[in-house]
């Protein structure tokens, strides 16, 4: 294995030279400059705006009248959940280096990651409530 | 790992923790939000979990991992996309510390005032 460049522990991961490594190593840094905005958002809107105390089945369904914050929600979700995942296989790689245990946590995360993505977009996407409230709130 | 000592090493290693701590929470809170889709009573239920004293500690300690992580992946991108800054990742790490404990101070006093106002 080639030494990692003398600064790497000073900052990132080295940049791969090309394939699937590449697309994986320029997505983290997308995804986090989104998730950056869009996860901090989402903290700063549910604990320092509103609060776990007004946070209740109304609430949400308050705040699922539009497409907006579903829409939000659905982008926040998948992009940290491949962000999550892939930063796990990266460690998995880091401590792993048998073949088949690398299989089999690849298979682990990627089952895990697969059903939660679903359980997820089904909430968002089909959650109606009963009755349409009044007013939007975030 | 890449075991070196020094700052670097330290931010390295947290970035890790925080990403995976952060990573579990997620997978917890899907199941959690999951739960709108059965009706309010399950809903209200287990999100109502989440005002209990230790609920709000906790989600203080989550907030400071997003935190932490996000502002260094972004010294992260500031280096690659200008390298000559690494003469200065020690200082430059201090001056995210200081930001993190800036955001930090006010963050935890609004989410934590409930707990004693009552």
């Amino acid at each position: 294995m080639a030494a990692p460049p003398a600064l790497s522990s000073a900052y990132g991961r080295p940049k791969p030279i090309g394939g699937m490594d590449l697309w994986s190593w320029y997505f983290m840094r997308v995804s986090g400059l989104a998730l950056l905005l869009l996860a901090l958002g989402h903290l700063v809107i549910m604990h320092l705006i509103n609060s776990v105390d007004v946070i209740d089945y109304d609430f949400v369904a308050r705040r699922y009248v539009g497409w907006f914050w579903r829409g939000y929600d659905l982008l926040l979700l998948v992009l940290a959940m491949i962000h999550g995942l892939n930063g796990m296989r990266v460690i998995v790689d880091d401590y792993l280096h048998q073949p088949a245990q690398r299989r089999v946590a690849a298979w682990l995360l990627h089952g895990l990651g697969t059903i939660l993505i679903v359980l997820g977009v089904v909430a968002v996407v089909t959650f109606r409530p009963p009755v349409t409230p009044v007013g939007v709130g975030q | 790992m890449r075991y070196r000592g020094g700052v670097g090493q330290w931010s390295w290693m947290f970035h890790r923790l925080t990403g995976v701590g952060v990573l579990i929470f997620l997978c917890l809170h899907i199941i959690d939000t999951f739960l709108i889709v059965l009706g309010p009573e399950h809903y209200n239920t287990v999100i109502g979990w989440y005002r209990y004293p230790l609920f709000r500690i906790s989600e203080v300690g989550l907030f400071a991992c997003v935190l932490y992580h996000a502002l260094n992946g972004l010294r992260i991108i500031l280096f690659e996309a200008w390298t000559s800054l690494v003469r200065w990742h020690r200082q430059m790490f201090y001056v995210q510390m200081a930001l993190f404990a800036a955001l930090m101070l006010p963050v935890t006093y609004l989410m934590l005032r409930p707990v004693f106002s009552r």
